[in-house]
């Protein structure tokens, strides 16, 4: 465990040194800065940065993860002639990737919504949900970037993989489940929707917000039910559940091939 | 002689037979007067008194009008049916009912029920009254020139069956309805078969079914009203001439549930007013040559949803600004027009500053048709894929309707 603390103490000063860092925390800041200051009221800040949330973390997580790793190879070899377990190295690097990503994401979207957004109970759950969505997704997919970059070794293949994978979670998936629930119209498909939902992080995540946002769309007969499974204790468990789940999934699997890899 | 005792027994007659409205008695009612109840003073009462009842409780329901007079409570007395009968039921014309609490009509699901009825009568007023827990507050069949103003009728049935409306009008002409606050019961405010009424300032809300709801009731004015939290919001059906102004619409959520639902309305105008948070804003079924204008659409689910069989309506200069969806169809072939509205969603240019936008705008996005026909779709709001498809499809518009687009919107919020 101590030694997991250093090295994301010491991976955390060597994040934090690079300029990517610090343009992803200028994007935040200045658009949400932007948001605050242009487009009026709150919930429509709140929509804006929803959609950026849902798309450019990750896209960011996952390439920068990608990037991150690779660039690491001869720092990980060379920490892995000391006696230090891989599992330590990796769960290090992981996490200080993971933390300062969202470190930055935070301050860029809290800072400007405390100097200008209207700060009161409706909006703060809100916006503590997006930045909570905002963190977990960073988690998820520079997890998946990592399991990426270690099961492949050439570096354009696992460039090229890890942005496929956005593709199909941001956009691909959705589309497939729309088709599909167009051509099974007749059948009632409250409940696989909602599965669909919690397969895909990026949709599980913006239901959430949605069922706070769009409230009154939602409240249509099929919105009732979706209200009734995210809008009460147990959805929302459930939903954060299956969310850790995507992060422990490909964070185990990725540490699993790291072990056995022949680096 | 025989001359002079017929003037005189003619004086006599017109002297006794008016004397009641030249002298018209003030008769008190309660402990210490001469009458211990409503009844009794009604009995001694002839038209024209005014009958003055004291604070207290009362538990002699149903008392039957059936002389012109007014009964005005001094104090707040309370008048109880027990869950039994009837509160006060008015038969004459000229009655006057004023600052009493009645509570309690039974519920009955053979009769209608009321706190206050007037039955076949003219020029009654009903005002600062407090109606509690009845099954009908006040019912007016067969009324015309009265007022029903400033009184408080509060319900707190839970089911549909079990509950009456809170203001019951039916086959009545020529009612002022102002400034009441009608609150759990089954429609708030129930017209059918009425002419020429006037609604205004009143405030509905938390009604189990509709805060307003008319059928036949033509040449009807509803102004400044408020109709908030109804199950299923405002539902006004197979009228003309109606006009609708100033009126708030707000936080009517559910499945069914629309902030108006305008159902075979015809030549009627409908601006002003505000439609805040509902499922469906405004939801339009068969009605004809309605005029929708200067109306301020905020942050509803879908802010109007217009069936085809819709024609010649025209919505102009509203606002409609934080809609999940703008405008719902349900058919490719449209007949309505909508010109000089703002919409929050449109993104074109305006090269001559004239405040219009150069090129027009489709209200009707391809996703709010694939929910209309797949409604668990709407999982997918504001996906980034179908955020695509509808910028695919203003492009290149195939199943959206073609001439369902604002030619001329605005650039500007209308202020």
């Amino acid at each position: 465990m101590e030694t997991i603390l250093k090295i994301i103490k010491y991976q955390l000063r060597d994040v934090l040194r690079s300029k990517w860092l610090i343009a992803y925390l200028l994007f935040f800041l200045l658009l949400t800065y932007g948001l605050f200051r242009f487009a009026g009221d709150d919930s429509r800040v709140i929509i804006s940065l929803m959609n950026v949330v849902l798309i450019i973390i990750p896209l960011v997580s996952c390439i920068y993860g990608t990037i991150y790793f690779y660039n690491s190879k001869e720092f990980i070899l060379f920490m892995l002639s000391q006696p230090i377990e891989r599992s330590t190295l990796y769960t290090g690097m992981w996490l200080s990737i993971a933390i300062s990503l969202s470190v930055s994401f935070i301050i860029g979207i809290t800072v400007p919504y405390l100097l200008l957004g209207q700060v009161n109970v409706q909006n703060l759950y809100t916006f503590a949900l997006l930045a909570a969505s905002g963190i977990l997704l960073t988690f998820i997919f520079s997890s998946a970037a990592f399991l990426v970059a270690v099961t492949n070794s050439d570096k354009a293949r696992g460039f090229g993989i890890s942005l496929l994978l956005w593709l199909f979670y941001a956009v691909v998936f959705d589309g497939i489940i729309l088709f599909t629930m167009i051509s099974f119209n007749d059948y009632p498909l409250e409940t696989p929707a909602l599965i669909a939902t919690l397969l895909n992080p990026i949709d599980s995540a913006r239901v959430l917000i949605l069922l706070k946002l769009d409230i009154s769309a939602l409240m249509g007969y099929t919105g009732a039910v979706f209200q009734k499974f995210f809008g009460n204790m147990l959805g929302i468990l459930i939903a954060i559940f299956s969310l850790i789940l995507w992060i422990a999934l490909p964070f185990v699997t990725g540490l699993k091939l790291f072990k056995g890899k022949d680096l | 002689m025989l001359t002079a005792l017929k003037i005189f027994f003619f004086c006599f007659f017109f002297l006794f037979a008016n004397l009641n409205y030249v002298f018209a008695k003030d008769i008190f009612v309660g402990k210490g007067e001469k009458h211990l109840t409503a009844a009794s003073a009604l009995k001694a009462a002839e038209d024209g008194d005014r009958i003055f009842i004291k604070g207290g409780y009362y538990s002699e329901c149903p008392i039957i009008i059936d002389k012109s007079v007014s009964i005005i409570g001094i104090d707040n007395p309370v008048f109880d049916a027990l869950s039994k009968d009837e509160g006060f039921i008015i038969r004459a014309d000229n009655v006057t009912i004023k600052g009493i609490t009645i509570q309690n009509s039974g519920i009955s699901y053979i009769e209608d029920k009321a706190a206050v009825k007037l039955e076949s009568v003219s020029n009654c007023v009903i005002e600062e009254n407090i109606l509690l827990n009845n099954f009908f507050g006040i019912y007016l069949s067969k009324v015309s020139n009265s007022a029903v103003k400033k009184n408080r009728i509060k319900a707190s049935n839970l089911k549909e069956t079990a509950s009456g409306n809170g203001i019951h009008l039916w086959n009545s002409n020529n009612i002022i309805i102002e400034n009441n606050s009608i609150e759990g019961h089954r429609d708030g405010i129930y017209f059918e078969f009425v002419k020429k009424g006037e609604i205004k300032s009143n405030i509905s809300y938390k009604n189990l079914r509709y805060g307003l709801h008319f059928m036949f009731s033509d040449s009807c004015y509803y102004a400044g009203n408020t109709f908030k939290e109804n199950g299923a919001g405002v539902a006004v059906m197979y009228t003309k001439k109606v006009t609708m102004t100033d009126n708030l619409f707000v936080d009517n959520w559910g499945s069914a549930s629309y902030g108006l639902l305008l159902k075979e309305i015809s030549d009627s105008e409908v601006y002003g007013n505000k439609f805040t948070r509902n499922t469906i804003g405004l939801y339009s079924e068969g009605s004809n040559r309605v005029k929708i204008y200067r109306n301020d659409f905020n942050q509803n689910g879908w802010a109007v949803r217009l069936m085809a069989n819709s024609v010649d309506n025209v919505f102009s200069k509203n606002n409609f600004i934080g809609n999940s969806f703008d405008v719902a169809t349900n058919s490719q072939q449209h007949y309505n027009k909508f010109i000089n509205n703002y919409w929050d969603n449109y993104k074109g240019y305006d090269l001559n500053k004239d405040g219009k936008g150069d090129i027009p705008f489709r209200p009707v996005r391809l996703y709010s048709m694939i929910v209309a026909n797949t409604p668990t779709a709407l999982i997918f709001l504001r996906s980034l894929f179908v955020d695509v498809l509808d910028v695919a499809e203003r492009a290149l518009p195939s199943i959206t309707p073609k001439t369902l687009t604002d030619e001329a919107p605005l650039m500007r919020k209308r202020l």
